[in-house]
């Protein structure tokens, strides 16, 4: 065989190899991996947003999260930090904005779990065991209970509450506000309305102290 | 084989580094278009070093010409170190700063690992070794 003849039906087996390969791949594909992005409209706090810290507090933190969001758990240590340090002085307000697939049924989760007193115990085992009930960004919801039910959370209470359509209506409402605020990545942050912007936890950090500092005098150097 | 010319090795060591670099490129597209995995940068760069190598050697094949080797390391090298880079970040060895998540792609996003040792940036830097290799054979023995 002449070399001519070694490449020429080298590169038809690989061009055949390829179409063959991705015909039987395309057959059997289940999902595939894709986000929302969102653009524009209103408001920060609804009447149905989970609050955490003192309702008195003066600077509020407005929080975008979608559950499966790896940054969103990262971050969540920054924003410990902030009200552990300043206790009273801040509150956040969690929103929804599941753009990751599947993770509107992890905020159902949280809903419901909302109901029963329980919201912050189960974002907090959400964020702790997120790599084990995610895979390539998209959520495995039954992989969600075994860990709700190790944290001593109420499963079954929790599940029936899922199916509630106010839930629906509560994520639709906060994607709507998410697209109005310009929210198009997670974790989505506000300080006393004002955009995280850019960026990062030095600039969080800025920006927690420089509200604080308007908002209470006593901490201004 | 002993009675191979060296033209012959040399043709052959070519002929392998294409191959390598067909074999590469098709399975990135098959990640990216039929899997759907979409790319991350790093990946994007290690795709720039390795495409072009699928239409560049056969030129050096059809007749054989051995400088193709001088021409097409440049971009295999280049490829090699950012493929080694993209494995240390990928490893963890080397901190990623934190970064808000957004549609786009996580270079150190796992999508598959083959064996449980081999992933795609992985295979990338093998195939990028591989045939850096194979070329600097190809040059050292002709210049």
């Amino acid at each position: 065989m002449n070399r001519k003849m070694v490449f020429g039906i080298t590169a038809l087996a690989l061009v055949a190899a390829f179409v063959v390969g991705s015909s039987l791949y395309k057959s059997q594909r289940a999902g595939e991996l894709d986000f929302m992005a969102q653009e524009n409209v209103s408001t920060f706090i609804r009447m149905h947003s989970p609050m955490l810290g003192d309702a008195a507090a003066k600077v509020h933190i407005v929080k975008f999260t979608d559950p499966a969001c790896e940054t969103c758990a990262a971050f969540s240590q920054f924003i410990e930090q902030a009200m552990a340090a300043y206790p009273g002085k801040i509150k956040l307000i969690v929103r929804y904005a599941p753009f990751h697939e599947g993770a509107a049924d992890i905020v159902k989760i949280l809903i419901a779990a909302k109901k029963v007193n329980k919201f912050w115990e189960t974002l907090h085992v959400l964020y702790a065991s997120q790599e084990q009930w995610t895979q390539h960004h998209q959520v495995i919801v039954d992989r969600v209970w075994p860990l709700l039910e190790r944290a001593n959370l109420d499963v079954a209470a929790i599940r029936a509450g899922m199916n509630d359509p106010e839930s629906e209506r509560i994520i639709e409402q906060d994607l709507a506000d998410a697209r109005t605020l310009g929210v198009r990545k997670t974790p989505g942050l506000f300080v006393n309305g004002k955009a995280l912007d850019p960026f990062g936890a030095r600039e969080f950090k800025q920006l927690i102290e420089s509200e604080l500092g308007a908002n209470y005098p006593e901490l201004r150097r | 084989m002993l009675t191979q010319t060296k033209a012959e090795r040399d043709w052959n060591l070519l002929f392998a580094c294409w191959l390598i670099a067909s074999v590469s490129t098709l399975g990135s597209l098959f990640f990216s278009q039929v899997m759907d995995f979409a790319p991350c940068v790093l990946c994007w760069y290690q795709r720039i070093a390795i495409f072009p190598l699928v239409l560049m050697l056969p030129v050096g094949l059809f007749p054989f010409d051995a400088k193709v080797a001088k021409f097409a390391l440049p971009l295999t090298i280049a490829g090699l170190l950012t493929a080694a880079y993209h494995n240390l970040l990928y490893a963890g060895l080397i901190p990623k700063s934190i970064q808000p998540c957004s549609p786009g792609v996580s270079c150190t996003e796992k999508y598959i690992e083959l064996f449980g040792v081999l992933s795609i940036p992985l295979l990338s830097l093998l195939a990028l070794a591989a045939m850096t290799t194979l070329l600097m054979i190809v040059k050292r023995r002709n210049y």
